[in-house]
């Protein structure tokens, strides 16, 4: 089966599990939105996506190769890998900054190349940020340094592209802009994984939506199927408005359920 | 308000990228070929200064014919280990804060955050203190590589496999911590003053009277650890953004983490080896050059070994020039340039550390 596809994945950390009995799968030329409650196991499930966290128990497969038999250096150019939040430690310039999406790339005795800048400029015009090049990071904006992150991993030009939360920090045009990015990115035969808090925008960009709550699955499927408002009503605890227009179906979550922040 | 006082990112503010790009890459070969010439002119001011006044291009043609004469033996002999010792030891302390900076994204790590230093410190006490270093003159040398590796040895133990960058600055301290209580207890315990002179004045650091023995115990273990280092370029840019993009990029950060902590003890701890305890070069060159680099840490590496080993021949010639009774060892003259220097970059450059 092509795809990103798990079986049976659990995972503890600090004797607590995290995830138990996942089977997730993402298909070649979709993007599959994961969603879901804080602390539900979204990031533990994307970082055991791209490799960077070995499951307690289950597989994970790319493709016909079980993803822990792939090697590092393979992996690194078919996965990329873009965190929530990610620290950028020093001061560097932009496309210097987004040219380290390459490094899978380079070879170890040469410097970067043509098609490396070309790679490098084409990521950095898909996400609007080539008029920032010179600018050094820590100058910009949070919107402006998250897209240039986002231009980072797409540099690699990588298979799968698993994102935490790469709108969070945008603007609305901007969130569009990503969202729409994603899908052409999907469109190339790729797998695209966002983590998503935003239901409307998930509904409308997403081909497939995971919804994941206490550590496993509790449905998946296209957005209409999952994000209704009986099932977000339940696994988020809010109470949602739903609208269906021309242009498509609106999920929009209005009041809390119940009052347990008060309670205590 | 006028156009050209806008600055919302329109067509107009916006630069084109071929003219935004400006060739980092020429610039860096610029800094290199500067610093080359730097190293070069000191090297050789370094061969020309000494108590006797030497004619330096006819006395080194002299040197390698048949009769060197006492000018070409004051040369070779005298002066250009000196020399030699102040490029591989300032290049070394220069690599290795680059290096551990790099790893540790903390510009304030340098060889001695390791531990490294106050170990091989502490190996060449030792052997002052029970009198062994009469035997030869390679015997605190050899002692104080053994006080290295055990350093690395105990700091990667204490580390651990998968240790993050706080933890191996704190297993540093820990290393450093215990090695200093060592010193000191050498040197309360010590039979006679006579050794706790030899002993603290070995720890000031100085490249004064050194042999070619000296280069030649320094050189092999000296070049492993440049090699390991000067090869790390792109795991150090890769981990500006974090453990997990660096991972995901490819690199195994535990091997990375082994190759620049064994890399900075090798070459740092020859160095020390030879020439004692030598501050704030390590700390204070890659900071001074990290802006014409454009803050990366790949390429700040070698141009740091080139700072490096500028900084160093140039404090131990101002060790040699100024008029004061005792020459000034070498660490002296490194802390009180390089402290107030340091204080003045912190100063200025606050604004981007925070």
């Amino acid at each position: 089966m092509s795809g990103l596809v798990t079986r049976d994945l659990a995972v503890s950390r600090g004797g607590r599990r995290v995830l138990d009995g996942v089977d997730f799968t993402a298909r070649r030329g979709r993007v599959v939105g994961l969603v879901g409650p804080n602390g539900a196991g979204k990031t533990t499930l994307l970082r055991v996506l791209s490799g960077l966290m070995a499951p307690d128990r289950g597989t994970v497969r790319l493709g016909d190769i079980e993803l822990a038999a792939i090697p590092r250096a393979n992996r690194a150019e078919r996965i990329a890998y873009l965190p929530a939040d990610a620290p950028v430690h020093w001061p560097l310039r932009v496309d210097r900054l987004v040219m380290l999406g390459r490094i899978p790339h380079a070879s170890p005795w040469r410097g970067s190349d043509d098609a490396d800048a070309r790679m490098t400029e084409a990521a950095m015009s898909r996400t609007e940020v080539l008029h920032l090049s010179d600018r050094v990071i820590s100058s910009l904006s949070s919107g402006e340094r998250a897209r240039v992150l986002i231009a980072r991993a797409l540099a690699g030009d990588p298979e799968v592209l698993l994102a935490d939360e790469p709108i969070s920090s945008l603007d609305p045009y901007h969130q569009l802009r990503v969202m729409e990015l994603l899908r052409e990115f999907a469109a190339g035969d790729r797998i695209v994984v966002p983590v998503l808090h935003d239901l409307t925008l998930a509904a409308r960009f997403c081909d497939e939506i995971v919804l994941i709550a206490n550590g496993g699955i509790v449905r998946d499927g296209s957005p209409e199927e999952v994000l209704t408002s009986d099932i977000v009503g339940e696994v988020y605890g809010v109470e949602t408005i739903t609208a269906s227009t021309n242009a498509g179906n609106l999920v929009v979550p209005w009041r809390r359920l119940d009052t347990r922040d008060e309670a205590s | 308000m006028r156009a050209s006082e806008t600055d919302n990112g329109g067509p107009d503010t916006r630069r084109s990228p071929a003219a935004a790009r400006k060739p980092l890459g020429t610039e860096t070969t610029r800094l290199l070929i500067v610093l080359s010439i730097l190293v070069l002119a000191l090297f050789t001011a370094s061969l020309a200064t000494g108590h006797v006044s030497l004619p330096l291009i006819r006395t080194l043609a002299g040197a390698f014919g048949d009769d060197p004469g006492m000018p070409g033996l004051i040369l070779v002999e005298i002066r250009l280990p000196r020399a030699l010792l102040g490029i591989i030891v300032g290049g070394s302390l220069g690599l290795a804060g680059a290096a551990l900076q790099g790893l540790l994204r903390n510009p304030l790590a340098d060889p001695g955050v390791i531990g490294v230093s106050s170990s091989a410190g502490l190996g060449a006490v030792i052997v002052i203190y029970f009198g062994l270093a009469a035997g030869s003159d390679l015997m605190v040398p050899i002692a104080a590589m053994a006080g290295a590796a055990a350093a690395v040895a105990l700091l990667l133990a204490l580390a651990g496999r998968d240790a993050g960058p706080l933890t191996l600055i704190l297993a540093g301290v820990a290393v450093n911590a215990f090695a200093g209580a060592l010193i000191s207890l050498a040197l309360n315990l010590a039979p006679s003053p006579y050794a706790v002179i030899e002993a603290v004045f070995w720890l000031l650091g100085s490249l004064a009277d050194r042999s070619f023995s000296h280069v030649r115990v320094a050189l092999p273990l000296t070049l492993i650890g440049w090699f390991l280092l000067a090869t790390a370029a792109r795991p150090l840019d890769a981990l500006t953004l974090g453990d997990d993009v660096a991972r995901s990029l490819g690199f195994n950060l535990s091997r990375v983490r082994i190759r620049i902590v064994l890399g900075a003890a090798c070459c740092v701890g020859a160095g020390v080896a030879v020439s004692g305890v030598i501050g704030f070069v390590g700390l204070v060159v890659p900071h001074l050059l990290r802006p014409f680099v454009g803050h990366e840490p790949g390429r700040l590496l070698i141009a740091s070994w080139l700072g490096g080993a500028a900084l160093l021949v140039a404090a131990d010639l101002v060790a040699r020039l100024l008029p004061v009774m005792h020459e000034l060892r070498l660490g002296v003259v490194t802390a009180l340039i390089g402290a107030p220097f340091f204080l003045h970059l912190i100063v200025r450059t606050r604004r981007t550390l925070a």
